[in-house]
């Protein structure tokens, strides 16, 4: 009865073991749309999260205004936005409800339907299969199952601003028991509504993002090109390693506390509810017995490691970017990869600095804070060695290094501003004021982003086979990096004056009671800060039109290797075919070999052997064990 | 192990074959019928040892007064007893991690980690406030 | 160029591709699983004596389940290593017992075990007025023998428009044999097998009631896990017993004629899976059924 005799189990050396040919003719819709292909999936996956980037900074613009002109009706735009709704703009007006769905959906659409989207997953489907020499993702299904995953947590999470009451208006930590008694009873849907409808999104970006970190992973584990051993990897290719095991780990426990969330709200649990919990008056017909601490653990849990997640692959693009440009091997290879991997271990242990006003004991807030003092040692290890990369040399400021070395010192003033917050006395002032605002931005804002400027703007070429436009570049960079800085600088003043970072009137009411720095006081920063939001948004528009003009129109790429860089990606024809590279590479020394002594040009590509009587001296050339 | 200077072919990174897989698994099959009758048993234990008064046999071996609350701690410890040892068995022989590859380990140490912070400064959480 | 070692493991790693992608998968199941685990520990920590409920689960079925659950790991390894071994019947035979094993687990789960909750009534007494229904509760004997104190009424609602009609102004409940005969010693640790409610007849004034409802998530911390719990386990079993009905699918036969490796290399990954679902049941049912 077996069919042993039949079946020899050299069946498995057949090249072809599914029957599936390469198939060179695919119609539109496979091709560009449903394709399992790693770079359109990548590339659909960047558009898409630009487009999220550019809306969740539309919401703030929009906020920007009510803050800096509290209660006057928004010029122009301001009849049109009753597209959200009649509780929305009424005579141009925002109301409360409203600013707090738009703050809420800023930080979720900025963090979760942005940066993430593009920084991890974008860069990280294009550039990293390439820059190992893989013929695509380990799973290709698994991988555009997770693109649209993506996809329709970012649709629910739009179509939540036109369902009755609004947008999810918690704010993007969702604080329990707040959102759980938020848009609840009523006249309100148990389902269609934005608090609902937040966690169900939430619970797609979560599932995206779990498919997409199991298939980086098994990726750079499985598919790295022969010779390319662990510590020849770019360093672009261990952040995002990193990158995913942060979100492999950490979005479970989310992932776990959204389901119970989700069952407060629909089937009537006290998960986070406390007992004897009375709103407006009126006592709270549940068991109670939940508590909402559990959600601010199981929240944070995540939510500290999403901020590794948040600037690890920048710190990737930077670091490629950097040796690129300074025409020399990045300094410390070595310590920037356990930096890295010590980075993403200790994030997961520091995550209670985000609740130390909710009252823990003695010991846990010792614990945390030493953990999070020690964290910042290997942000310092990254951040030194990015500095020291450039000292000496021959640098090109090339449109993405200007991005590239503007994220250095906006990356230094966002992470040594965090170091008051690390301390439990600091922090119990400090706490939810704008202080706190302008910390993370700087880190998320002229930080990461600035990194994923830097790197559409190099591996733009790759993608398209043409190049973007230098000058509108230029033009692009220095507005941005001006106005960020007018944005987040006079923030820190307005925390240290006390400002709450919640406030509908942007503090007009408590101005009277401030102090004043600069002959401002904190209500009255808001209008230069608006401003320079609003500049912010203006200079944006170069980088939009430079984006798609440059796909037609433009300079072609001189070569594959228009910035002469090293690494395998550069190895692959410009807008590489289906299984990227035409004969499989094999990689011969370190990622990062520019001017090497005794050669004529100024890099090695790390497919070109080692040649008799080389000295091979950099760290990460030495001979290294296999995993 | 090999060094990295000697770089192999493409064709050449694959595993071998092992020609003895078959015979190595079909010398497996009873240790899985055993385990599985072992587990069934164990379930059965764990059953039993819920009606068994641990708070009352841990106060005469310790010659300490438990009190109820307490009894129902001994039980709960020791039904995870039970239960650990089962999943061991589940995860060493049904899962072969008795005898993975090193990359599995690793991945396991980091999870297992992690977990335990989960679970242990959830218990921290609770157990150190300034008011609850 | 194809994708590489999707079948014969890669020879550094020593591992094929899917065995570390469900591996990282289960990684991430673990923390899944480990956060509503963390959720129970903290929810029953912050349960005050007498708060959280025990042996309101029967726990013969859940014993039943229990080795449902074992057998079925056992035939999806032989499955595995029948594949191993090019024995196709066999494996498919034992694929088939593995599925049936899944869906009698669901079938007990959704179809007896969780519709016999929602029929049963809890009525949590005020702290206040505990005293009143020392009849039913039995807390002088509880407090003498040591145990925690009763502080909930159950059985089965005899007036079930009492939940909602507010001009009710009492329960009229089918006692549990615990609340019809408090003070007896037999009454004071779960019973094994599952009692069914007595025909005495309890009254609780609804002023007295902290919070009364049926046995549904939202009646306690303790359901609200408990539910939460299985259901996303019982999800895991649907999608297993999914998976293993794609193994048995005319698509399964012909990967096997064109490369039986392939096909025990799936097999083994979805058993994998199976095994995993099967470990945190073994978690799940002392922690819900015994404890």
């Amino acid at each position: 009865m077996d069919t042993t005799t039949h079946v020899g189990a050299h069946a498995a050396h057949d090249p072809h073991p599914h029957g599936e040919h390469p198939h060179h003719e695919l119609g539109f819709w496979r091709k560009y749309i449903f394709s399992t292909d790693h770079k359109v999936i990548g590339i659909q996956y960047g558009l898409c999260g630009l487009v999220f980037l550019f809306l969740g900074f539309s919401l703030m613009m929009m906020m920007r205004w009510q803050l800096a002109y509290p209660g006057q009706a928004l010029p122009v735009i301001g009849k049109i936005l009753n597209v959200f709704g009649p509780g929305s703009m009424p005579d141009g007006k925002m109301t409360p409800e409203f600013y707090n769905s738009l703050g809420a959906m800023h930080g979720t659409i900025m963090i979760f339907l942005g940066i993430v989207p593009v920084a991890f997953a974008a860069f990280g489907n294009f550039v990293v299969p390439l820059q190992i020499g893989a013929p695509d993702m380990t799973f290709p299904k698994i991988n555009a199952a997770s693109f649209w995953a993506f996809f329709v947590g970012g649709m629910i999470m739009l179509f939540s601003f036109f369902v009755p009451g609004g947008a999810a208006k918690t704010g993007w930590t969702a604080y329990t028991p707040l959102s759980i008694i938020t848009d609840q009873g009523g006249t309100y849907d148990p389902v269609f509504n934005g608090q609902t409808l937040w966690l169900i999104a939430f619970i797609f970006l979560i599932t995206s993002s779990l498919l997409g970190a199991v298939n980086f992973i098994s990726t750079i584990i499985q598919l790295r090109a022969p010779g390319l051993t662990w510590m020849r990897l770019p360093f672009f290719v261990w952040a995002q390693f990193v990158t995913a095991f942060l979100l492999l780990l950490a979005f479970p426990p989310l992932e776990s506390a959204l389901i119970m969330q989700l069952m407060d709200r629909l089937a009537g649990t006290s998960f986070f509810l406390p007992s004897g919990l009375v709103v407006n008056g009126t006592p709270l017909h549940v068991s109670g017995g939940g508590s909402p601490l559990l959600w601010q653990h199981l929240f944070w849990f995540l939510g500290h490691p999403e901020v590794y997640v948040l600037i690890l692959p920048a710190m990737g693009i930077v670091a490629e970017i950097i040796a690129n440009n300074s025409r020399k091997p990045l300094w410390g290879y070595k310590s920037l990869v356990f930096a890295a991997l010590v980075l993403g271990f200790l994030s997961f242990i520091v995550w209670a600095h985000h609740m130390w006003l909710t009252g823990m004991g003695t010991a846990v807030s010792a614990f945390f804070q030493t953990t999070t003092l020690i964290i910042s040692i290997p942000s310092v290890i990254i951040l030194s060695a990015f500095f020291i990369s450039l000292w000496g040399g021959s640098i090109r400021f090339t449109v993405p290094m200007l991005f590239a070395t503007a994220f250095l010192p906006m990356f230094g003033i966002g992470g040594l501003t965090g170091i008051p917050l690390a301390f439990n006395s600091a922090d119990l002032y400090l706490h939810d004021t704008y202080y706190v605002i302008a910390h993370f931005h700087y880190i998320v804002a002229p930080g990461t982003i600035f990194g994923l400027f830097a790197g559409i703007y190099y591996w733009y070429p790759k993608a398209t086979g043409r190049m973007m436009n230098e000058f509108w570049g230029k033009v692009h960079f220095w507005p941005s990096f001006i106005c960020m800085n007018l944005i987040f600088l006079p923030m820190f003043l307005q925390g240290m004056l006390g400002m709450h970072r919640r406030w509908y009137d942007g503090g007009q009411g408590w101005t009277l009671a401030g102090d004043k720095v600069w002959g401002l006081s904190g209500f009255q920063w808001n209008q230069p800060i608006s401003i320079a939001a609003w500049c912010m948004g203006l200079a944006q528009i170069p980088f939009i039109i430079n984006f798609f003009w440059s796909m037609r129109h433009g300079k072609k790429a001189v070569s594959d290797n228009p910035w002469e860089a090293t690494t395998l990606e550069w190895t692959a024809p410009n807008m590489p075919p289906h299984g990227n590279f035409v004969t499989p590479p094999v990689a011969y020394r370190g990622p990062y070999e520019y001017s090497l002594p005794g050669r004529d040009r100024d890099f090695t590509m790390q497919n070109e052997p080692i040649e008799p009587g080389e000295q091979v001296h950099h760290p990460s050339t030495e001979p290294v064990l296999h995993a | 192990m090999d060094h990295s200077d000697e770089v192999p072919s493409p064709g050449l990174m694959e595993a071998p074959p092992d020609p003895h897989a078959a015979q190595h698994v079909a010398a497996h099959v009873r240790t899985y019928l055993i385990v599985g009758a072992t587990l069934l048993a164990f379930t059965v234990i764990t059953v039993a040892l819920s009606y068994v008064d641990f708070g009352l046999i841990f106060s005469h071996l310790f010659r300490t007064n438990l009190s109820e609350a307490q009894g129902r701690k001994a039980n709960v410890a020791v039904a995870m007893l039970v239960a650990a040892f089962k999943a061991g068995l589940v995860a060493a022989i049904f899962m072969h991690l008795s005898a993975e590859k090193r990359l599995i380990y690793r991945i396991l140490y980091f999870t297992v980690f992690f977990v335990l912070g989960l679970f242990w400064l959830t218990y921290l959480a609770w157990y150190n406030p300034i008011v609850r | 160029m194809e994708i590489p070692y999707t079948v014969v493991a890669r020879r550094d790693t020593g591992v094929w591709n899917a065995k570390v992608g469900i591996w990282l998968f289960l990684a991430s199941e673990v923390m899944l699983f480990g956060g509503l685990f963390s959720a129970y520990v903290f929810l029953r920590l912050d349960a005050g004596p007498g708060d959280w409920p025990h042996g309101v689960l029967n726990v013969p079925v859940g014993t039943f389940n229990t080795a449902i659950l074992i057998i079925s790991s056992v035939t999806v390894v032989l499955a595995w290593a029948a594949l191993k071994m090019r024995q196709f019947t066999r494996y498919r035979i034992y694929m088939a017992i593995t599925i049936l094993c899944g869906v009698v687990f669901l079938v007990v789960k959704l179809g007896y075990e969780w519709p016999q909750k929602y029929v049963h009534f809890g009525a949590r007494i005020k702290e206040s007025e505990l005293a009143k229904y020392e009849k039913y509760l039995g807390n002088q004997h509880l407090l003498a023998e040591g145990f925690a104190p009763r502080k909930e009424i159950t059985g089965h609602l005899h007036n079930p428009q009492a939940l909602h009609d507010p001009n009710i102004k009492e329960y009229e409940i089918a006692l549990d044999p615990v609340n019809a005969d408090p003070t007896n010693k037999k009454m004071d640790r779960p019973h094994f097998f599952y009692v069914p409610p007595t025909e005495k007849i309890g009254i609780v004034e609804k002023a007295d009631v902290e919070y009364a409802n049926m046995f549904l998530p939202k009646h306690s911390s303790y359901f609200a896990t408990y539910f939460t719990i299985t259901g996303l386990h019982g999800a895991h079993v649907l999608a297993g017993v999914l998976v293993f009905c794609y193994m048995l699918l005319p698509a399964s036969t012909r990967l096997y004629r064109q490369n039986p490796e392939h096909l025990a290399n799936r097999v083994e990954v979805a058993g994998l899976f199976w095994h995993f679902v099967d470990l945190i049941w073994i978690f799940v049912f002392p922690l819900f059924y015994l404890l």
